[in-house]
């Protein structure tokens, strides 16, 4: 045997395995990523939007996270005029709380106990960003983003959330101009429990719809 | 002037325009019911372009049965899927 064909790598040919303990390098700048920076170059250099505009959004997005919604949703439980008003205008209610919305609008849908809703983006990724944080990459992925309407079923049951055959499952496609968040049924057990208490409870995945907050 | 109440039926253009449209593929020809109108909105079509999106469109939500769009649906047939259609996409059915 030769010591290339122990392993030891003196072979040229492009890789399609792995080599057990290194690091593959994935820091390639790609078509996408290229097109992007070559447009918010030229957004800066026309004068549309400065350098610090773009930092600053990038530093409100990334401030904002599943909290928010959770501390909504935890008013929504405990309030029932609140509710209503969240339930008949997202964008206002939620404005109420110093949320702001930005360009989209706020749609908020109730689950019961006949109802189950769930949200998807198939167009892109839109997510209600302002309340939520940034998607995870799952929402993002192609595969979610497919499955969820044509089995959304399936998909809730990969998240660990099996529902009952009779219970309607809605699907939400959020395509256009609404963004939506999901109003989780209270878990039983929680009456009582303070505002704080059950914003502790309320995770991000309960808000998109793929799970069910426990108490 | 709302052009559908909630309620209508409507079936959505079964259209294959080229550029950037925001009614997916699954859904065009397919039938559902007015679920809400969400308000008037620029037009995504021409703010693609660079153009101005108006005049404003009316955004309907519609939903529509699972069973509608797969004929093989593994579910309750109560189960539905609700997006967002603008106006021009939309037709009146059953009247």
């Amino acid at each position: 045997m030769t010591t290339d064909e122990r392993g030891a790598h003196g072979h040229d040919h492009d890789h399609d395995h792995d080599h057990p303990g290194t690091t593959p390098d994935v820091n390639e700048t790609g078509y996408y990523e290229l097109m992007a920076e070559a447009m918010k170059e030229l957004l800066i250099e026309k004068g549309v939007v400065s350098a610090d505009d773009v930092r600053r959004n990038l530093e409100f997005l990334d401030s904002r996270d599943p909290a928010e919604g959770a501390k909504i949703i935890a008013r929504a439980w405990t309030d029932p005029a609140f509710k209503k008003r969240l339930l008949e205008d997202g964008t206002k209610a939620v404005g109420e709380m110093g949320f702001p919305m930005g360009d989209a609008e706020l749609i908020v849908v109730e689950n019961t106990k006949d109802v189950h809703n769930m949200i998807v983006c198939t167009l892109c990724s839109c997510y209600p960003r302002t309340i939520l944080g940034l998607p995870p990459d799952w929402y993002k992925s192609k595969s979610y983003r497919a499955r969820a309407v044509v089995e959304p079923r399936s998909v809730l049951k990969e998240f660990g959330t099996e529902l009952p055959g009779d219970k309607t499952v809605r699907v939400h496609d959020s395509n256009a101009d609404m963004r939506y968040l999901v109003l989780p049924e209270q878990p039983a057990g929680t009456e009582g429990w303070s505002e704080e208490q059950l914003a502790a409870i309320v995770t991000r995945d309960a808000m998109v719809g793929v799970t069910l907050p426990q108490a | 002037m709302m052009m559908f109440s909630v309620g209508d039926r409507v079936r959505i253009k079964d259209s294959h325009p080229p550029g950037h449209r925001r009614t997916p593929y699954y859904v065009r020809g397919k039938t559902g019911v007015v679920e809400r109108y969400c308000g008037d909105f620029k037009n995504p079509e021409e703010l693609a372009y660079g153009f101005d999106g108006t005049p404003k469109r009316e955004l309907y939500r519609v939903r529509i049965t699972q069973t509608e769009l797969w004929p093989d649906y593994e579910g309750s047939d109560s189960d539905t899927l609700d997006l967002e259609i603008y106006d021009h996409w939309l037709e009146k059915i059953g009247e």
